[in-house]
């Protein structure tokens, strides 16, 4: 492009860069609208927490709630099954880590890092989608009797940790409360 | 082979003002009239215009059904159902283009088969394999985001785990998929993005095409020989002998896509995908098209974990490999004879390739679990290992026999062993 015979960089040199430049980042800046537009947007955001009732759930009933276009698992566990969660020892785990979003992300999965609260050791609240490939788990089913996943065969037990099966992680629980007695608030 | 010099000669007063201005007539002239073609073109050459006439039909009838179809989780289902009952004609339309899908897949996987036989993806045709690969990248994700849009059940749930398969890279995976969704989950703004992209993408292969088209006609056809056209006794001109040889094809197609339409409709399909989306319950058994079944098989035969690569990213990475793969074809292949007519192992292994694809297509219908898995693994290392071991290494050790000189060299002798005249030579009966 350039005719001069000197190998210097001129001012016209850093002009074109300057421009060429400047067109990449405006480029950029036009394209981002564009890209943004794709993300969850305000009203699948505003629903992003819920308040759910519970009152009505006795021990061994479950409730699913939709939550983030997700099925969220609320079930009030008897008190086998949490003796049998309590059972397991941590070396028995596929996934050892907690993966409770109210906790730290190296919480170990014991069963009172998996509860809803620690007073209130008999509600297990989870996002209910299989971790493997997003399948919804059929409960109290499998050899654990915990939840079983249909689609590829993977075993959770009754604190919804994955024991058997190709699912790489236990089953997530949600950020949540008990804002009463009576009144979970997921998200 | 591109000719240089047309032959095309306006004779008409309107022709010869419309050449001075836009030759377009001239362009049409010169690819689809006067165009050489090799004069020893079999049957499987015919799928490409096959194609072409696919992709024009699923556009067309894509058109109308969108004038009947609406994007909505609340109304799809019905609007379908609706095209189906009350729509004039509809269910004829939409049975032609679901199984147009399918048989849009039957041709071109040929088609592929078709280049890898006869090492059509050599040098000088780098490039126009590469456009075909990308065509073929462009297809899964239409046919993808199409079977999405009727939202059944098996569209919600093929969705959710397709879109999951991008939930395996880790740190980026999540944000990814939720791009991709507009949302946590597959919902409304999914399918309005997928119902857009659906009409986009046909638009876009049409347009690389026209590439795979232009680059086809700048290098010319291979042939069954392998060997580069020499004279002009080796080639015929594309009308009338490769556009009626193409439209013969394209009847007996027809024929297996009408018997399909009207007596095996819903044969391709799921009954599943009749029942409308539920994001709470899933499907016992879900099983994407047969057209994915391989791929889908490859995806599920990584059960075991790759040093710090669990089982998940794994199969994931190996089923977007098998496609990743066919892009350095024309680098792994190092034989300098084309065509697997005159290379023993090759063909032999090839042919293999075809068998071992077909079991994986069985194998992805399978449930995941015992002997199936074994033989998905083996399956998959077969996929991988004939391109990367077999490909390179036959080059280096196979001999090939002897090629003839000439296009016209081959046919005469082929002819002559048949015991036929060489008057008869481009009789079509003689050319497979």
């Amino acid at each position: 492009m350039s005719a001069h015979d000197t190998t210097e960089p001129t001012r016209r040199d850093f002009l074109y860069i300057a421009t060429g430049m400047a067109g990449v980042v405006g480029a950029g800046a036009f394209a981002w609208p564009f890209i943004d537009q794709m993300r969850p947007d305000a009203s699948t955001l505003a629903v992003s927490s819920i308040e759910v009732d519970v009152s009505a759930v006795q021990p061994g009933m479950s409730l699913t709630v939709k939550w983030r276009g997700k099925p969220i698992f609320i079930r009030n566990r008897t008190d086998k099954e949490v003796e049998e969660a309590k059972a397991v020892e941590l070396s028995q785990l596929k996934d050892p880590v907690a993966r409770n979003a109210n906790l730290p992300t190296d919480a170990q999965a014991t069963d009172a890092d998996r509860t809803a609260s620690k007073d209130k050791e008999n509600w297990l609240v989870m996002v209910g989608v299989c971790t493997h490939l997003g399948c919804i788990p059929l409960g109290q089913q499998g050899d654990f009797g915990g939840w079983f996943c249909p689609c590829h065969g993977s075993h959770y037990d009754t604190a919804g940790r994955i024991r058997k099966g190709p699912a790489p992680e236990n089953l997530p629980i949600p950020p949540l409360s008990f804002i009463s007695d009576t009144v979970i608030k997921i998200g | 082979m591109s000719g240089g010099h047309s032959s095309y000669t306006p004779n008409t007063g309107i022709e010869k003002w419309i050449d001075a201005r836009l030759p377009l007539p001239r362009l049409m002239y010169d690819s689809f009239v006067a165009y050489p073609v090799p004069r020893n073109l079999n049957y499987a050459y015919a799928f490409g215009g096959i194609l072409a006439i696919m992709l024009v039909s699923q556009i067309l009838t894509g058109v109308v059904l969108a004038m009947h179809y609406a994007v909505d989780t609340g109304l799809a289902f019905n609007s379908v159902e609706k095209i189906m009952r009350d729509v004039n004609s509809g269910w004829l339309l939409r049975y032609l283009h679901a199984n147009g899908a399918s048989m849009f897949f039957l041709a071109v996987y040929v088609h592929i088969f078709r280049g890898l036989y006869y090492g059509s993806y050599k040098a000088p045709r780098e490039l126009l394999w590469i456009l075909g690969v990308i065509i073929l990248l462009l297809m899964m994700a239409t046919a993808f985001m199409g079977y999405v849009l009727p939202w059944g059940q098996m569209s919600f749930w093929g969705a959710t785990v397709i879109t999951g398969f991008f939930t395996a890279f880790p740190i980026i995976g999540d944000p990814i998929q939720q791009l991709l969704l507009g949302g946590f989950a597959v919902d409304n703004p999914t399918l309005n993005r997928f119902f857009s992209l659906h009409y986009l993408l046909p638009f876009m292969i049409a347009g690389v095409v026209i590439l795979h088209v232009w680059a086809l006609h700048v290098t010319g056809q291979t042939n069954p020989t392998g060997i580069e056209v020499k004279s002009k006794t080796d080639t015929v001109a594309f009308t009338p002998y490769a556009t009626v040889k193409d439209a013969f094809a394209l009847c007996l197609f027809f024929i297996l896509f009408a018997y399909f339409v009207f007596y095996l409709p819903n044969f391709m399909g799921h009954p599943d995908n009749y029942i409308q989306a539920d994001s709470l319950k899933t499907p016992a058994h879900i099983v994407p098209e047969w057209y994915f079944l391989p791929f889908y098989a490859m995806l599920r035969a990584i059960t075991f974990n790759i040093g710090p690569i669990n089982s998940k990213l794994g199969g994931v990475l190996t089923m977007f490999g098998s496609i990743a793969v066919l892009f350095i074809v024309p680098w792994l292949d190092t034989s300098k004879v084309r065509s697997a007519v005159y290379r023993p192992w090759y063909k032999l292994f090839f042919w293999l390739f075809v068998a071992n694809a077909i079991m994986l297509g069985w194998l992805g219908s399978r449930p995941a679990e015992g002997l199936y898995v074994i033989f998905s693994q083996l399956g998959t290392a077969y996929y991988f290992g004939f391109f990367i071991v077999l490909m390179p290494l036959l080059g280096l050790i196979e001999t090939p026999r002897r090629l003839p000189n000439s296009i016209t060299e081959a046919v005469l002798a082929k002819n002559k062993s048949g015991g036929q005249p060489v008057g008869v030579a481009a009789a079509p009966e003689t050319k497979g």
